[in-house]
């Protein structure tokens, strides 16, 4: 995206392709599979996972922001240092904001708002997009993987609670009759690696839909 | 100027790192009060839960100040080291309150120094004593409030907390209580942690479940969530290491 004569508008096509594309071709996790670990991590119940998916959204797109603003002067031999230090000051910021203002959910998150830090999509989208574009791109691409990345995390989160513990959000879905007549829940989904499963399972629903995603 | 010269790089790294600590500080300077303020409203709704009555942030001080009768930091021989009631201390130096569980029970463990917060509460004209715990888990700490009847044994009430055991197992230790379902903190009730001869035994948390098996009586046991075992051993050991500490002061007022 070279420079232009002209401004282009705020939201061109091509910067809507910039939220969009994340979200569907270009997902971070089934396309770009990044991101796997969270999606282990934090899928066994919808709640974490949804304020999971808004605070990785939060610091993607600000920190791609500001490493786009930063792009012409960072040195290009520090520059993964650089990455780091404004992702976990981003996050430090995020655990304690949700620390003064809603206690309830960084309770609920704990030690997830630490991880976000290690989250590949964040180092990812730094490096492939934000140190080569600028600010107002990077941060719909920063908004676009962050949800794109949300809508895989939510998904998954769904079938595991459904299965797993036999509610939904927290609001107990399967009727008792069900318990009464013998059905138990499947710890199996529960445990991480049906997470794989069940992204491996996104993958091949998105893959066979369009053909041009599959690799040779 | 030269982006890769070491001089460039040393200056970068030094005004980056200067201006996120100034704004990390700056933020958590601003937004320790307000932090401080949920620790201490949780920590009272905490106490509140454990005797049945539920509050929110908002009304947590109120519901606190008319439920608690007085708070008492205790020592080994049961001796009450300090007394805290009606918003001021009538003896000691420390309020129990604002005595750190985890770091009392360090000292415990390190000098066997006992000086543990009991807080004596009522509720429809009934007194209970409401004591803190504090253990290991799976993953990371866990917590909680048992509520004892005035009979200084029966278990009226307990809440759990956790800070990350698994979601869906052993997290299940912290659901709250709700209609018509019988979740993990129901069970303790009206279970007892002497026996008949006035023998400490604390209440164990049983794989398995308490009806198949007989070296715990089923006064004294609790049935453990399956998949969870090692959070349920932390429980057992919890309130086994905490309540432990309050024998004396139990049985001297008898």
């Amino acid at each position: 995206m070279a420079a232009k004569e002209e401004r282009e508008p705020l939201f061109s096509p091509k910067n809507i392709r910039l939220i969009t594309n994340p979200i569907n071709v270009d997902n971070p996790i089934t396309k770009q599979v990044l991101g796997i670990c969270s999606a282990l991590a934090v899928t066994v119940k919808l709640e974490p996972a949804i304020v999971m998916a808004i605070s990785v959204t939060a610091v993607l797109s600000v920190g791609n922001f500001i490493i786009a603003l930063l792009r012409n002067s960072i040195p290009s031999r520090i520059r993964i240092i650089v990455q780091l230090v404004i992702i976990a000051a981003l996050v430090i910021l995020v655990d304690q904001i949700l620390k003064a203002f809603a206690y309830d959910v960084s309770k609920q998150l704990s030690v997830f708002v630490g991880l976000i830090i290690t989250n590949c999509i964040i180092m990812g989208r730094f490096e492939a997009f934000a140190m080569a574009n600028k600010p107002w791109p990077s941060l719909l691409d920063g908004i676009g993987n962050g949800i794109g990345y949300g809508l895989i995390l939510v998904i998954v989160a769904f079938f595991r609670e459904l299965f797993g513990s036999g509610t939904v959000y927290g609001f107990q879905i399967i009727p008792d009759s069900f318990y009464n007549m013998g059905y138990v829940n499947n710890g199996l989904v529960i445990l991480p690696p049906m997470a794989l499963f069940a992204v491996a399972t996104i993958i091949w629903v998105q893959r066979s839909r369009n053909k041009e995603l599959i690799e040779d | 100027m030269d982006k890769n010269s070491n001089a460039y790089i040393f200056i970068y790294a030094s005004v980056m790192v200067v201006l996120v600590a100034v704004v990390l500080t700056s933020a958590n300077l601003a937004l320790k009060p307000l932090q401080e303020k949920n620790k201490q409203n949780e920590k009272m709704i905490n106490l509140l839960s454990s005797i049945g009555v539920s509050a929110d942030a908002t009304n947590a001080a109120k519901l606190y100040s008319e439920h608690v009768i007085k708070e008492v930091v205790i020592n080994k021989a049961g001796e009450e080291l300090s007394v805290y009631s009606k918003g001021k201390l009538e003896h000691g130096d420390v309020r129990a309150f604002d005595v750190n569980l985890k770091s009392a029970l360090k000292t415990i463990e390190k000098t066997g120094e006992v000086a543990l917060p009991l807080f004596i509460m009522n509720k429809d004209g009934n007194e209970y004593f409401v004591i803190p715990v504090y253990g290991k888990g799976l993953w990371g700490p866990i917590w909680g409030n048992v509520a004892l009847e005035n009979d200084k044994n029966t278990i009226y009430g307990v809440n759990f907390g956790h800070e990350s055991e698994t979601p869906g197992l052993g997290a299940q230790i912290a659901t709250s209580p709700t209609e018509g379902r019988v979740v993990f903190s129901d069970e303790f009730k009206n279970k007892k942690i002497f026996d008949e001869s006035g023998n400490f035994t604390s209440v164990k948390v049983i794989k398995g479940g308490v009806a198949n098996q007989s070296e715990v009586k089923p006064i004294h046991g609790v049935d453990a969530i399956s998949g969870s075992t090692l959070t349920s051993n932390g429980v057992s050991e919890m309130l086994e290491d905490c309540l432990v500490n309050y024998i004396n002061y139990f049985k001297k007022d008898n």
